[in-house]
């Protein structure tokens, strides 16, 4: 305590503290802010930037759309962006709809309340699993000589492999992405549905709704914007995810996160520009996906508040 | 109502099965090194191989130093934006939104071309800058989750008059902040901080382009080459990641629940 207020008084006792105040107006307002914007500008803004603006030039800087065209008209760069796209759109379809039902089962479905809360945890534990030890965990599952592989094969005579199975497919990668892609759905879903308020039902059943026109006509257009945003953010999520599939197979998958990541290490397109393209594309496609999220998120606030 | 609650346990029972049976696959499988019986021998020879070791202390370091450098960046600047610049939050929370829609690859391609050896800023021409690279990239991709947790925090603590009554007592800016504002919002801090470990420390694109000798990389070295010992890491990553969420959820029950919630 002594400290303290020794501290304090040598503090107290510096010269005429307002004069400094006044002479100094402006960069004061901003000091505590000053390091998150210079943070920021230097190592988020700026580097993407350098590569938006790379995605336009020549090798020797003249600008150019040859880059951006390129995209398009190179078949293997052009694939892997519509492959990307299908397991990145799937996976969030599919992990919406899964992630819906079991909030939806654990929140109105009369479960004992022990079920949310465990669900709610493993679903927080489980959107983090995500990378590497997830491939490795389905490897050692559905893996040629996975403990479910070598299951169904033994006593249900069922060789997936035969019947096409494998992760290296657009379906293969959907339903290891589904693992992260569903809890993350229940993790920002079971709030919106939390906010759905009794009176709502109790409202529409004085008006003599039945249960399925409550459904239709207030739960539905009351979640669909925050259920639509959260799809766009499963989308989002799974197209800048390369661990898990660089996990299965090396640089050989051609989707785009594992094309760009090809082109840094060693320039496998023979054009350094190119890269910023690919960059600056998936930079486009995560961002309109995510003007999408916040306008929808948006609208459904003003419901849920 | 019946009906209903027969579809809640039957989708509660499918959703089970699809998390639980990749789990428990994996451990049994991480158990099968030795023939013919169950053994620990995968989680021996990774916990006991030098490499495992020497990348994990150099993810948790890395990890620890992330924390710190997102808690100096988002700290000062949540906190003023409560006290003084209320005007320019949706500002900063869309910068805080951007590491969501900037992919971490095309992050880090950016550092590579503009931090390289022959640049202003050398960041790559030595192991340290690089680490520190390292850091920095990680506390970007930290930084929505960060500046929640923070901004979360300070919503339960009434800023103005705190910073009001420290100033009276003749109490300067470090002291506010480090003595004032920090001990009541550390439990946010800290959730935040656990996130990010959770997020950091198997970190592989970052690592693996700046060429860092981290866990990441390890483990996909370990995968590409091994057949047991990537199951057996694979729980141990799992295990960690539970770790930190538990923490989490129990850090949350010491949150302050009370002042000035706008709701």
């Amino acid at each position: 305590m002594t400290d303290l207020s020794l501290s304090n008084q040598s503090i107290a006792t510096k010269p005429a503290p307002p004069t400094e105040a006044t002479a100094f107006r402006l960069p004061t307002q901003w000091i505590g802010v000053a390091p998150f914007f210079v943070f920021t500008l230097m190592f988020l803004i700026m580097p993407t930037l350098y590569l938006v603006i790379g995605a336009f030039q020549t090798g020797e800087g003249g600008f150019t759309l040859d880059n951006i065209l390129q995209l398009v008209s190179d078949p293997s760069i052009s694939n892997s962006y519509w492959v990307s796209i299908k397991i990145s759109f799937w996976s969030a379809i599919v992990g919406a709809f899964a992630g819906l039902a079991i909030a939806i089962a654990i929140v109105r479905g009369g479960l004992p309340s022990w079920v949310r809360s465990a669900t709610l945890t493993f679903s927080g534990v489980a959107s983090n699993f995500a990378g590497l030890p997830l491939a490795f965990a389905f490897i050692a599952t559905l893996g040629r000589v996975g403990i479910v592989t070598v299951l169904l094969r033994d006593i249900f005579n069922l060789n997936i492999y035969a019947l096409g199975f494998n992760f290296l497919t657009t379906w293969g990668l959907i339903v290891v992405y589904l693992f992260f892609q569903i809890p993350l759905m229940v993790v920002i879903i079971v709030p919106a549905i939390d906010g759905l308020k009794k009176e709502w039902n109790e409202a529409a059943a004085t008006l003599g709704a039945t249960q399925w026109q409550y459904w239709r006509m207030v739960v539905i257009p009351v979640l669909f914007p925050s259920f639509l945003g959260t799809v766009i953010l499963l989308f989002a999520n799974a197209f800048g995810a390369i661990a898990t599939a660089y996990a299965f197979a090396g640089p050989q998958l051609n989707i785009v996160p594992i094309k760009l990541y090809s082109q840094i290490n060693g320039d496998v397109l023979h054009n350094p520009q190119l890269g910023y393209a690919i960059a600056f594309g998936m930079i486009v496609i995560t961002g309109l996906a995510n003007v999408f999220y916040i306008w929808f998120r948006t609208r459904s606030e003003r419901w849920l508040k | 109502m019946k009906s209903g609650k027969f579809w809640a346990w039957v989708v509660f029972g499918i959703g089970t099965a699809y998390f639980f049976i990749p789990l428990l696959a994996t451990f049994e499988f991480s158990l099968r090194m030795r023939r013919g019986v169950h053994s620990f021998d995968a989680y021996q020879v990774v916990l006991g191989d030098p490499r495992f070791q020497a990348t994990f202390l150099y993810s948790v370091i890395a990890a620890i130093f992330t924390i710190i450098l997102g808690v100096l960046v988002v700290v000062p600047a949540a906190y003023w934006i409560r006290l003084r610049l209320p005007q320019i939050r949706p500002i900063v929370e869309f910068i805080t939104l951007l590491p969501l829609v900037i992919p971490a690859i095309v992050i880090v391609f950016g550092y590579i071309r503009m931090y390289g050896s022959s640049s202003p800023l050398p960041f790559l021409a030595s192991d340290l800058g690089a680490s520190a690279l390292l850091v920095i990239g990680y506390a970007t991709l930290a930084l929505p989750y960060m500046y929640r947790a923070v901004d979360t925090g300070l919503r339960t603590i009434d800023v103005r008059t705190l910073t009001e009554a420290a100033q009276i007592l003749g109490a300067g800016w470090t002291t506010i902040i480090t003595r004032v504002i920090l001990p009541n919002v550390l439990i946010a801090v800290l959730s935040g901080a656990f996130l990010t470990f959770a997020i950091v420390i198997g970190e592989f694109t970052m690592a693996s382009l700046l060429n860092r000798p981290a866990f990441g990389p390890y483990l996909q070295n370990i995968g590409a080459n091994r057949a047991y010992e990537p199951a057996a890491l694979a729980i141990i990553a799992f295990a960690i990641t539970w770790g930190c969420m538990s923490l989490i959820q129990i850090l949350s029950r010491f949150a302050p629940k009370s002042a000035n919630r706008p709701n």
